[in-house]
């Protein structure tokens, strides 16, 4: 019922839309209003790849070309109807999606967006080579309508509208549920989507797939709409361009920015090539160009997310000056003297993660080198030691985002070493990371809801682990608020509350303290205390030595990748060699 | 003459040709490597600018009088070294007022860091410019002849006088003002201070800030300059190659690819990124019908860049 409710606005526009291509009987005016829509879901079928995983693709021309030419070969050579064709083109496209994803997804920011820029323009040389400089459509006498021709033009319009309706529907149903969640966490950090549990190549193959399938879909259309297709009409880079102009214009990662783009650009350029082109061939690329030149400066992040910022500032006057520490995380930190339950209570005798020998170098660098250490039940270990010690390539090793070269990582007795990321998180490794990276205009809740996907089976269940999860860090007052308006204090519990509603056994905390007050710092520190206290085992890398002695169990020391000593808080900050580590061997006389 | 002599011969000749034709491209791959590498900004417009030197070396040449004063056979060259200070201007002004807009320090809060912004800034760009220059100059086809171009030097004949290459003198001449100004600007970035400023910004612009770089200042001489080499590049390519305001869509792909082969960030990698893709172009007419020739550099490009994505000279820099 919400989703059909969230569907209003669309639904409203639609029919509005309707009405006024009824009432246009000038075909050259209602082919633009078929275009609109046309545009409108090719940039749509682009934003379902590259808005919400933030790859961006120059090469969307290579699907919509696919479907435009297999649509019209078949017609002249087979027989068949661009009705067959239409769903048959969407499933050239998928497919074309993953052959095209598989190689390509290898590759990361610009180094994707170019290479997918040169699958179209290959394709549009060969069929060039192939002898197909220019096909047309045949004319059907008999029975048009089988064929998809129709006298009327209106018709166009309405079947438009309904194809731009069927993506809407899919769009709007991928975004609410964890296929567009997983992927927008793809887009905020790939590596942490994949701490989370999220197995991003599969969903990045899944996106591409739809994202193929409806622009061959829409391919197809465009070519019976106008009914004669060269190479680079249909695989030219302004095809691609379309796509991402309409998508980015309109506001990018929305249902609503390619619809906008498309019914205030298309309309633009079409005219403007109508009443002016005659006289000043070009001039409507030159004010079409400024048009979007001005625009983009005024609104970089596009028209949609400009509107919803300007909303929500008249909204929420100063969202940012909101006193930090509201509501729940006091209560958190009023909670520690019970939540510090004494360590000997705590901790059991049970062997959680035993680390055996694990090695890692890079080059001539042996970043970590032959470590060794147990980890109990519901202790808190901390990890020290200087910059560049290792501490950070040690946990990518636990959680997978490294293979060690020697030496294994077993939870509960098995050997994790080596496996992705993803798959640690499904085995009970959790991480948080350095540097912090939410997305921005979704709330506390959505925030961590994503990383509660990994356990739940329905969104329901997602939505009620997030809420336990967001409750446990203290949060809860603010769940609804976005990430962009938080404190970093704040944004460093939403990264704990995300990592434990993946309902981890243990806990991987990286420099969690990191840019706090001594204030703040504690406020955190009391929040992993009750965590500890639920019995999650957390290892925890930090530099704060005052906050950390006061809240592990015991330490272990690494220095140039080698365990130098593992006990105590006491005993530790005592040590000669760890003081000789950190500060060098004059200071370790004086201690 | 026999069949492995008419063999050895083409083979020759397109090795020749490639070298040749990849010199220049190798010289639009490093004023967009200025561009892309040092701001990471993809520049859609960066075939428009090549396209505006031509322009500008062409009415230089005809309009200014330059066939008169310097005869016709240095004065293309003379128009060339025009165009290049009038790019310099034009690329600074694009960046001072539009490109700033949406990239370095201010980016750092918006979505994707600006790129989405970037993109659709320059394709407007890229727009205005096609369709500007096409109702200022015209659709037609026009070149900076000069005697050279129907002019080629003969190597051989060789191989008991069968095998000969024919090296086009407008080409040659081309080709080595190209490595001339490429090993001048590797030397400068190599050696002054400017130089260093921008490698520093390209390597780390937030670090580049902390210790006093004034990295927008940085990234605007960068994109003049890149748009200037670019131009230079357009110049020398139109006195073998006729051109026209859309010649820009054919050869912003080719720029892309040398620079990402060579490595983003890396100068010297994109003159031989570009070198690469001349010479795979005019060695695939040996096997492939003509038609496939630039098919075959999109196919060799994607296989270079997901079997070795950081390119033949640039460098692995990802950290969690």
């Amino acid at each position: 019922m919400a989703f059909l409710r969230s569907l209003l606005p669309y639904f409203t526009f639609a029919a509005g839309y309707l009405v006024v291509a009824m009432l246009v009987e000038n075909s050259y005016y209602q082919l633009i209003i078929t275009l609109v829509l046309v545009w409108a879901s090719f940039g749509l079928s682009w934003n379902m790849l590259s808005g919400y995983t933030g790859l961006i693709s120059f090469g969307h021309a290579s699907f919509f070309g696919l479907g435009a030419f297999a649509t019209v070969l078949a017609q002249i050579h087979l027989g068949w109807s661009p009705w067959i064709m239409l769903p048959v083109s969407a499933l050239i496209g998928a497919l074309a999606g993953v052959l095209i994803g598989l190689p390509t997804f290898r590759l990361r920011g610009h180094y994707f967006a170019l290479s997918m820029l040169a699958y179209p323009l290959a394709m549009s040389y060969v069929f060039q080579w192939l002898g197909k400089p220019e096909i047309t459509i045949p004319r059907v006498l008999d029975h048009p309508a089988l064929f998809l021709q129709f006298e009327d033009r209106r018709v166009y319009s309405v079947l438009a509208l309904l194809l731009l309706t069927v993506i809407v529907v899919i769009t709007r149903w991928i975004e609410r549920t964890r296929f567009g969640m997983s992927l927008v966490a793809i887009k905020q950090n790939e590596a942490a989507a994949e701490a989370a549990g999220v197995d991003t190549l599969r969903w990045k193959l899944k996106a591409i797939a739809v994202s193929g399938a409806i622009a061959g879909a829409v391919g197809s259309f465009y070519a019976v709409v106008i009914l004669v297709i060269t190479p680079s009409s249909v695989f030219g880079m302004l095809v691609s361009a379309q796509a991402l102009t309409v998508a980015m214009f309109g506001g990018v990662g929305t249902v609503w920015g390619p619809i906008i783009g498309a019914t205030v650009l298309i309309p633009i350029a079409e005219t403007l090539h109508a009443v002016i082109g005659s006289y000043l061939p070009g001039i409507q690329g030159v004010i079409y160009g400024l048009a979007i030149i001005i625009l983009i400066i005024a609104a970089p992040e596009g028209v949609f997310w400009k509107g919803v910022d300007l909303i929500r500032r008249r909204r929420v006057p100063a969202a940012g000056t909101v006193p930090s520490g509201a509501g729940g995380v006091s209560r958190a930190a009023s909670v520690e003297p019970a939540g510090g339950a004494s360590p000997a209570s705590r901790i059991s005798d049970r062997i959680m993660l035993d680390v055996r020998g694990v090695s890692k170098r890079f080059g001539g660098l042996r970043a970590v080198r032959n470590v060794s250490f147990q980890v109990r039940k519901g202790e808190i270990l901390g990890i020290i030691g200087p910059n560049g010690a290792g501490k950070t390539t040690l946990f990518n090793l636990l959680n997978g985002f490294q293979k060690p070269d020697q030496g294994q990582v077993l939870l509960h007795g098995s050997d994790l070493a080596g496996c992705r990321p993803h798959f640690a998180c499904r085995a009970g490794i959790g991480r948080t990371f350095q540097v912090m990276r939410p997305f921005k205009r979704w709330s506390v809740a959505n925030n961590v809801k994503v990383g509660a996907y990994v356990r739940a089976a329905s969104e329901e269940e997602a939505r009620a682990i997030a809420r336990e999860a967001v409750a446990q860090v203290g949060l809860s007052a603010i769940s609804d608020r976005p990430a962009s308006a938080l404190t970093t204090k704040q944004l460093r519990l939403l990264e704990l509350a995300r990592a434990i509603a993946g309902r981890p056994e243990i806990l991987l905390l990286d420099e969690t303290l990191a840019g706090l007050g001594s204030e703040e710092a504690k406020e955190v520190v009391a929040v992993i205390r009750t965590l500890a206290a639920t019995g999650l085992t957390i290892l925890i890398i930090e530099h704060t030595m005052q906050a950390m002695v006061q809240l592990v169990d015991r330490f272990i020391v690494l220095d140039h990748g080698q365990l130098l000593t593992e006990g105590l808080p006491e005993a530790i900050v005592k040590d000669p060699r760890v003081i000789e580590a950190y500060l060098g061997a004059k200071w370790a006389a004086h201690a | 003459m026999t069949g492995t002599q008419i063999i050895i011969e083409s083979i020759l000749q397109a090795l020749a040709a490639g070298v040749l034709v990849g010199a220049i491209y190798g010289l639009m791959c490093v004023g967009l490597a200025m561009i892309f590498g040092i701001m990471r900004v993809i520049n859609f417009a960066q075939g428009d600018f090549m396209m505006l030197g031509m322009y500008a070396a062409y009415f230089a040449f005809t309009a200014l009088g330059l066939q008169t004063v310097f005869g016709a056979v240095p004065g293309p060259y003379v128009a060339v070294a025009i165009a290049g200070p009038l790019l310099f201007a034009f690329g600074y002004a694009v960046h001072k007022f539009l490109i700033r807009q949406v990239t370095g320090m201010r980016t750092i809060a918006m979505e994707a860091e600006g790129h989405y912004a970037q993109l659709v800034l320059t394709l407007g760009i890229a727009l205005v410019l096609q369709n500007g220059a096409m109702i200022l100059f015209g659709a037609q086809l026009v070149s900076l002849r000069t005697p050279l171009t129907g002019q080629a030097w003969m190597l051989g004949p060789m191989w008991g006088d069968a095998v000969a290459v024919f090296l086009n003198q407008a080409k040659v001449v081309a080709a080595i003002v190209s490595v001339v100004i490429i090993a001048g600007l590797w030397l400068c970035i190599k050696r002054t201070r400017l130089g260093k400023s921008l490698r520093a910004a390209a390597d780390n612009p937030e670090a580049s800030v902390y210790v006093g770089i004034d990295v927008d200042h940085a990234h605007r001489i960068a994109f003049a300059l890149g748009s200037a080499i670019t131009a230079v590049a357009g110049g020398l390519l139109a006195t073998n190659h006729p051109f026209h305001p859309f010649v820009g869509l054919d050869y912003v792909i080719v720029m892309y690819a040398g620079v990402v082969l060579g490595g983003i960030g890396s100068v010297i990698g994109a003159f031989w990124g570009g070198m690469t893709i001349g010479l795979v172009q005019q060695l695939s007419i040996l096997v492939l019908p003509t038609q496939l020739q630039n098919a075959t550099i999109f196919v060799f490009f994607l296989l270079i860049v997901i079997w070795r994505p950081q390119g033949f000279f640039g460098r692995v820099t990802e950290r969690t």
